[in-house]
């Protein structure tokens, strides 16, 4: 890896292995290491870096560039250490007159076919080939320019720009093949490659994507992307960034650095994509952000990355970023930028009169799933200690909050029980309405090098997703199921595993409640939950149906992943129980490789949630009618707490329509995109008479604002994200804010206009505000996660090291719950006028509505939304791919163009919703989950006909948005 | 020049894998099958054997590219491999390689334009002993001089 500023992030040359210990002398150092390692890295451990070129910790050894050969005292000939394991007692000498004359001798070919561009090479001062040259002491090269790969004219150059100044015209070097640009982010060079695999190793290793291959043989061998015909970007390439980080020169480089130079400092964060949390070391010159590269010491990523976290950073810089706070009267009215005194009194004064007139409820906050624990803390607090109220809520209402309900229920905690590396001991997967290797890419890659490494995966999901089938991943079940029929799958599984006895009575009596097990045994033995009763409902055939069943009760160690798939149904909370049932029934929550695991949406919903951003619950999930704690915010806060939960998301804009809630301040989300049935989101903000949007762009939602707040970046800010799995990382401000204030301060003076007296100074004094009110987070500290990189939670005094595996001794709330799980089919039915099922999700190189990543070049894989249809259906309907369809539910309707695709099963479409031309929330519906009013996105009766291109429901909203973001000139 | 190649349905292209799909390791009996039948590996094959072995093309091609005899395009009617190891060049084969060469006009690989003879080199048939050698399709002929060569072409149609 290309790492030079951090010292002690050195490569260690091989993995790391867990034998038992294996004492040897290094140079005539003693060093201690487990068995199955790699003499290069034992003698990495002891000190002594051993020259090197193929080999990377982060990739198995290859034995190819025979640079770290060594001598062993006793043993024939000159071994390549990085293959070489380690032995009781053996004596290594890196450094002998024999040794160093091979190494140079080796080193003086591989410099006779590369160019002598160091100057002004991208690499320069960052290439291993460079530092490999200097370090086995090359000072001449004795062979004569022949045959090579560099020289474009085939006329003797050694240089690039030696080759420019005697261009003949053309390219009279057969070998010679030139610079790929075709990536957005990347360039691959073919003339300054070594062919040392690295980049098709990390690949195939650690991406799992297996894009890249050695073609031909011996001299002829090149590194190729796809097959002879493609370029990067018509390969299988997904942009991961894992062989540009592993490789030693300027072959495969970033774009940026060609463009800015190498950067000289380097500050440790975490993403702000997904709810993975990779930790990423940006790399500036100055505040010039030159490049994301995943951190190897990041606990959840362990060193990987993908497109958005590694490359699509633009957004941050993008020309459409508001930098000046702005206000309007009226929504129909061009913007006014002003000074942030002005807006922050005009939102004040606005907010305090709507609540004077329309009452103390009349106004709320919506926190942002996107910004950090202590923005969320301290927008949940504006409600409950300035608005006095409890109208908070987050966009974790549209995506996990049926997991926070249905696990609270059962388990006794509101996330997931393990962390990520827990994959790396499972034996079966369960994976239900996820789709990993979009959403979550750098999971999926460590999901996938599971599966290559023998465990088998049971896939439900009405799509044929990549981890259905795609190289070296074959799905041993994929039960593709009808949107909406979950439960009834779920529980038919259970009744499986029930009726045939497979379920752990050990586990269940020791650990569960035994009298409520047996009610739900009762329940769900019933013939009607048999896979041959519902499968007529579900489409699953039932023979597969019991074998997927009985592979996870017996295959052992079976661990559930879900996603949104899962959540946004009618019976959202219901799925969510059942698959606590599942793992309960088959004793597999409580150990490393089992568990009940949702794969998180946005890189802090889980944090959002634990903040105390519901309207019922204050942070840490504790009900506001609980009154002990409410007496602990009422000491800190001296304000009292109102008991009553406040409203809900779609409440808010029902209460908006019906006149009785006015005032909004909505912290980085665009509900008018992101939530369902936009045209009741739309009706709801146009009656509201205050919307305060804070937020880096005008996104759809800020056409109906009054008042505009620029927001910070995650770049600019200190503060904490929460992920997945429940780990707190610390993102740290890269760069000063360009708006000029970080989100979290911006919160505080619009609190402060209104009166409220907070004088935070750091975003740490935020953070041990929450620890000194929230069990959970008593021992979270910003010196521990200093000291310790990343906890996860509870962290307190029982675990002061925080809890990776949740349960282990037994349950968060005693004895696990089982409940009963009724299948209640969704009011949303398909008749003849809708007659195919909608279902939506996302796509890898797009971002959720798609504000960042749309204002990135990651759009030039994904420009627009498109309509995912199966052949049977496009055909009955005369469609075509790539043709402007119709689509058409009874909530509204929009077009795009249509993509013919078998993934899909009959009956039912797909799309994304990271365009707000498409505006897919337009079709969706006001259905929502029964127990947490998540929206049903994943079903939708829709109907597909042509079209000749954009509806005019579609023009009308372009016209308003146009409309709705003019901005006037400043007033000097 | 290699003259275009008509393009082979799919259809085709998956009954020639289908057959050996049920073998352990299948992929190079795939594409020897895939030879044998059209001549050549057409570049529409590739993704198609990816699919069948679920894995990427890349790696097909990888694979492909790797043994010189898997061909891209089809041969000319007839393919002659003149070996250019050590012992066959001590005896002169490199001498009789270079006269053919300048003979038919071509480069190594090259294809005469009537289609009638590809050209190729090999790297030792085991034929030492009766240096210089050469193959022609599949038979092997040693101590090659010039009119052998010569009556060779004039078979082979070139």
């Amino acid at each position: 890896m290309k790492d030079f500023i951090i010292p002690d992030d050195r490569d260690m040359g091989t993995p790391a292995r867990t034998g038992a210990p294996v004492t040897l002398t290094v140079d005539g150092f003693e060093i201690t290491v487990p068995a199955g390692t790699s003499v290069m890295r034992a003698a990495a451990e002891a000190g002594m870096q051993i020259p090197k070129l193929c080999a990377s910790d982060n990739i198995e050894a290859y034995g190819s560039c025979r640079l770290c050969v060594v001598e062993i005292e006793g043993r024939r000939g000159t071994p390549a250490s990085c293959t070489t394991p380690v032995a009781e007692g053996m004596a290594v000498r890196t450094q002998t007159p024999r040794v160093r004359k091979i190494r140079k001798g080796v080193m003086e070919l591989y410099i006779s076919d590369h160019p002598l561009d160091c100057l002004t090479c991208a690499a320069n001062g960052d290439c291993e080939l460079q530092d490999m040259a200097g370090a086995v002491g090359l000072r001449d090269m004795r062979y004569e320019p022949g045959v090579n790969h560099y020289d474009p004219f085939g006329i003797g150059t050694l240089a690039q720009g030696d080759a420019r100044a005697r261009t003949t015209g053309d390219l009279g070097n057969p070998a010679y093949i030139p610079k790929d640009d075709s990536n957005p982010y990347f360039t691959y060079d073919p003339s300054k490659c070594i062919v040392c695999s690295r980049c098709v190793r990390a690949c195939e290793e650690v991406q799992g994507t297996f894009a890249l291959t050695i073609e031909g043989r011996g001299f002829d061998s090149r590194v190729s992307a796809g097959a002879a015909l493609d370029d990067f970007m018509s390969s299988d390439c997904v942009s991961c960034g894992a062989c540009v980080q592993a490789c030693p020169t300027a072959t495969l480089q970033e774009k940026s650095v060609i463009e800015l130079g190498t950067p000289e400092r380097s500050v440790i964060t975490t993403c702000a994509y997904c709810g993975v949390g990779c930790s990423f070391k940006a790399e500036l010159n100055g505040d010039e952000l030159v490049r994301m590269v995943p951190w190897k010491h990041g606990k959840a990523n362990h060193g990987h990355s993908c497109v958005k976290g590694r490359f699509a950073y633009g957004y941050a810089s993008h020309k459409d970023r508001i930098l000046n706070p702005m206000i309007r009267d009226s929504v129909d009215e061009p913007w006014q930028e002003v000074s942030w005194d002005e807006a922050l009194t005009f939102a004040a004064d606005r907010m305090r009169g709507l609540q004077a007139k329309y009452g103390q409820k009349s106004i709320g906050v919506i926190t942002s799933s996107r910004c950090t624990n202590e923005e969320t803390y301290l927008v949940q607090k504006m409600a409950r200690a300035v608005f006095r109220n409890n109208n908070t809520d987050t966009c974790a209402r549209v995506c996990h909050s049926p997991t926070g309900y249905g696990l609270g229920q059962t388990f006794g905690t509101s996330a997931g029980t393990q962390d990520f590396d827990s994959i790396e001991e499972t034996d079966v997967v369960v994976l239900i309405g996820a789709n990993p290797t979009d959403a979550h890419p750098v999971f999926a890659s460590r999901m996938k090098k599971r599966l290559r490494e023998g465990a088998r995966i049971i896939v439900i999901d009405p799509r044929r997703i990549d981890l259905v089938r795609s190289a070296h991943v074959e799905a041993a079940h994929h039960l593709a199921l009808r949107p909406g029929t979950n439960v009834a799958v779920v529980s038919a599984m259970a009744h499986v595993i029930v009726t045939e006895g497979l379920m752990d009575q050990d586990y269940i009596r020791e650990r569960c409640d035994w009298d409520e097990f047996q009610d739900y045994a009762e329940f769900i033995s019933d013939a009607r939950h048999s896979p041959e009763a519902t499968e007529e409902l579900t489409g699953v055939p039932a023979e597969e149906l019991r074998a997927a069943a009985r592979l996870f009760a017996t295959g052992g160690n079976g661990a559930i992943y879900y996603g949104l798939g899962v959540t946004e149904h009618s019976q959202g909370s219901t799925t969510v129980m059942g698959i606590a049932n599942l793992a309960m029934l088959t004793g597999n929550v409580g150990r490393n490789g089992v568990g009940v695991n949702p794969l998180r949406g946005q890189n802090n919903v889980q944090g959002a949630c634990d903040m105390g951003s519901f309207p019922h619950e204050l942070p840490g999930y504790r009900h506001v009618k609980n009154e002990g704690v409410r007496d602990i915010y009422e000491e800190v806060w001296g304000v009292p707490i109102d008991p009553e939960p406040g409203l809900r998301i779609p409440n808010m804009l029902d209460a908006a329509v019906e006149g009785t809630f006015k005032g909004l301040y909505c912290q980085g989300e665009d509900i008018l995109q992101s939530d369902p049935d936009t045209k009741h989101v739309a009706a709801g903000l146009a009656a509201m008479e205050c919307v305060i949007v804070h937020d880096l762009f005008l996104n759809e939602t800020a056409n109906y604002a009054h008042v505009f707040l620029p927001g910070s970046t995650f770049l600019e800010k200190d503060g904490t994200f929460t992920n997945a799995e429940r780990r707190i990382n610390r993102v740290r401000e890269v760069m000063k804010p360009v708006n000029g204030y970080a989100d979290w301060e911006v919160t505080q003076l619009l609190a402060n206009a209104m009166g409220a007296g907070w004088n935070y100074t750091h975003p740490s004094q935020i953070m041990d505000e929450i620890a000194a009110t929230t069990p959970s987070f008593a021992g979270v500290s910003y010196d521990v996660l200093e000291e310790k990189g990343s906890v996860q939670w509870p962290c307190n005094e029982d675990n002061p090291d925080g809890t990776p595996l949740m349960h282990v001794d037994g349950f968060m709330r005693g004895k696990g719950r089982f409940i009963v799980t009724e299948y209640v089919a969704t009011d949303e039915k398909t008749g003849p006028r809708f007659p195919l099922l909608l279902t939506t999700g996302r796509i890898l190189s797009q971002y959720n509505v798609g504000a960042q990543t749309r204002r990135t070049a990651n759009s030039e894989w994904h420009d627009q939304d498109l309509l995912e249809i199966h052949p049977n259906d496009a055909e009955l309907r005369g469609i075509k791919d790539g043709q402007w369809v119709k689509l058409a539910s009874r909530s509204g309707e929009t077009s795009l163009r249509a993509m013919v695709s078998d993934r899909m099963s009959p009956g039912v479409v797909y799309t994304t919703f990271h365009h707000p031309d498409t505006q897919a929330n337009v079709i969706t519906t006001e259905f929502s989950d029964w127990a947490t009013n998540c929206p049903e996105y994943k079903v939708t009766a829709v109907q597909v006909s042509h079209s000749n291109g954009p509806t005019d429901w579609q023009e009308d909203y372009n016209a308003q948005a146009e409309q709705s973001r003019r901005i006037l000139p400043a007033a000097e | 020049m290699q003259t275009q190649t008509p393009a082979i349905p799919d259809t085709e292209i998956q009954a020639v894998i289908d057959k050996d799909l049920h073998l352990e390791a299948p992929l190079l009996p795939i594409l020897h099958g895939l030879q044998a039948t059209f001549g050549h590996i057409p570049d529409n094959a590739i993704p198609l054997v990816g699919a069948a072995l679920n894995i990427t093309k890349a790696e097909v091609h990888g694979v492909m590219s790797f043994y010189h005899d898997f061909r891209k395009v089809p041969a000319g009617r007839h393919v002659l491999r003149i070996c250019r190891a050590e012992a066959c060049q001590s005896m002169g084969g490199k001498a009789l390689a270079d006269e053919t060469l300048k003979l038919l006009g071509l480069d190594w690989h090259g294809t005469t334009a009537n289609g009638a003879v590809t050209i190729e080199p090999v790297y030792c048939l085991g034929l030492c002993a009766c240096a210089p050698a050469a193959m022609v399709d599949d038979k092997v002929i040693g101590r090659l001089d010039k009119s052998r060569m010569d009556k060779i072409l004039q078979e082979a149609g070139a």
